[in-house]
């Protein structure tokens, strides 16, 4: 076995050029436990042969806002902890939210965005605020960058569209001009894989509302049908929504999740839970003037 | 890079030199260093009881590869104070009745110390979310709560020392 630690985002790009089969480790939060358990069963034969670790990779681990001040683009290496500071926090509130859910400190400290979408879990908590925001996803390799739509990033559980020896080096997501906020439920409140969660996010310029759902499907999906009858249906003016408008988009969210019974929950479960989480996001960012 | 290398804990550097690369931080930490105060439970970032400082940054010592930790700043609860004494956090775990069997205590020292310096008057739920990374099997929790609290006490009225 062989440790690299590339300093630069050339260094780590070279480095899988010449090991296209190697590990990329970033916060280590989910190929640790690989690590771990691979050895725990069958002693070193279960590892990898080389390991780039890029916790080091200055590029992977800032973030830029673009001249206009409308899209920010966050290094794959950016932690969970990162992404719940100020301004980062203000720019992405939903990714924030979403983060504060993830783990422990120790977990959020160590984990990244871009070991979220390397391991592409259904389950992943920040993708399905990287889908409500169509964010883009950038990859490097040997021959070249690419960049590609997240929902197409995202091929099924634990597949993604990354080649060998490719890297994640960041994402770019809009910044919205509305509401925005991530809900998710568990067995417990801490330290949990969520059981279904959901992402909701407002454009007040376009009059849009995004809806994204975690754990209900192999990959993160939207709910189209959902959002273009909250379009059409809140009350824009007031920013106000009424129960009823608010009860049948948590319907037609639930409608848009394909979920799956498993030791974790049934599938009957996770869609209610996805109704009433939908309509709750929903009444969130359409509370009116009410300064509650 | 071969199968020898240094890595920087409490302030000193220690070579490294018969650890399969594939050995996380707290198997190098306990195996090779003889540092025994992190503790090894769940080695999938569920329980804590590893927890220690990386260039700062409060992490599950099972979950750092410790070949990738080369050239960072590593602290354990042996690095907090010199041998012999204790900080206020240790003091207070011993004086409220916080420590039961003591397996989870190396790891919530740590993380009681990351969650002070950073909230220096956490309130009972900031604790409560702030040390959800850290399982107790024998406490309950309430007097670990207690704990902490009484640190932030005396750290605010300069009662203890810091
Ligand atoms: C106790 C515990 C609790 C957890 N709780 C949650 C939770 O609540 N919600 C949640 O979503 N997740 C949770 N996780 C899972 C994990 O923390 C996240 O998925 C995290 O985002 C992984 O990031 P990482 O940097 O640690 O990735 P790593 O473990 O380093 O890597 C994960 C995968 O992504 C690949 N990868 C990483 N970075 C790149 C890159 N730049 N380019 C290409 N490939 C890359 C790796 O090769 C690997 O396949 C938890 C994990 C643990 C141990």
């Amino acid at each position: 076995m062989a440790v690299v630690v590339p300093m630069s985002l050339r260094e780590a790009v070279d480095a899988l050029a010449a090991n296209p089969g190697a590990l990329v480790l970033a916060g280590g939060t989910d190929a640790m436990v690989e690590i771990n358990d691979g050895h725990r069963r069958v002693g070193h034969a279960g590892s990898p042969e080389v390991v780039v670790a890029v916790d080091r990779v200055a590029e992977l681990r800032s973030w830029t806002l673009d001249p206009g001040g409308s899209r920010l683009t966050i290094g794959a290496g950016v932690t969970y902890t990162e992404l719940m500071e100020e301004p980062l926090a203000s720019f992405v509130p939903a990714l924030a939210e979403a983060s504060r859910t993830v783990g422990s400190p120790q977990i959020r400290n160590a984990g990244t965005l871009g070991g979220n979408l390397g391991t592409c879990s259904p389950a992943g908590d920040g993708l399905p605020v990287l889908s409500a925001l169509d964010a883009e996803v950038h990859l490097a390799g040997a021959t070249g960058t690419r960049t590609v739509s997240v929902h197409d990033f995202m091929v099924g559980v634990k597949q993604t569209v990354l080649a060998p020896g490719e890297i994640i080096t960041a994402v770019t997501v809009p910044l919205l001009d509305g509401w925005q906020g991530y809900s998710k439920v568990g067995v417990r409140n801490a330290m949990v894989i969520a059981t279904a969660s959901a992402c909701l996010a407002v454009d007040q310029p376009t009059r849009s509302v995004r809806i994204a759902l975690g754990s209900v499907a192999p990959t993160i999906v939207r709910a189209p049908e959902a959002e273009s009858f909250a379009a059409g249906h809140v009350d824009w003016g007031a920013g106000h929504v009424d129960p009823a408008t608010a009860g049948e988009f948590g319907r037609l969210a639930a409608a848009a999740a394909r979920p799956i019974d498993d030791h974790r929950s049934s599938a009957a479960y996770r869609r209610h839970a996805i109704d009433v989480m939908a309509r709750r996001l929903l009444e969130r960012a359409f509370r009116g003037a009410d300064p509650t | 890079m071969n199968e020898h290398y240094v890595l920087h804990v409490n302030g000193r550097d220690h070579e490294v030199t018969d650890a399969w690369l594939g050995e996380s931080l707290l198997d190098v930490l306990r195996e090779r260093l003889g540092l025994l105060a992190a503790k090894g439970a769940c080695e999938q970032g569920e329980c804590g009881s590893c927890s220690v400082l990386v260039d700062g940054d409060l992490v599950c010592s099972c979950l750092v590869l410790g070949a990738a930790a080369v050239g960072r700043a590593i602290t354990t609860v042996e690095g907090l104070t010199e041998r012999g004494t204790l900080t206020d956090v240790q003091r207070a775990y011993l004086e409220a009745g916080a420590v039961q069997c003591g397996f989870c205590t190396p790891g919530l020292i740590m993380a009681t110390h990351d969650l002070l310096d950073r909230v220096p008057e956490p309130t009972e739920m900031e604790i409560r979310e702030e040390l959800a990374g850290n399982v107790c099997r024998c406490t309950g929790y309430g007097r670990i709560i207690d704990a902490v609290q009484q640190v932030a006490v005396a750290r605010r009225t300069g009662a203890g020392p810091a």
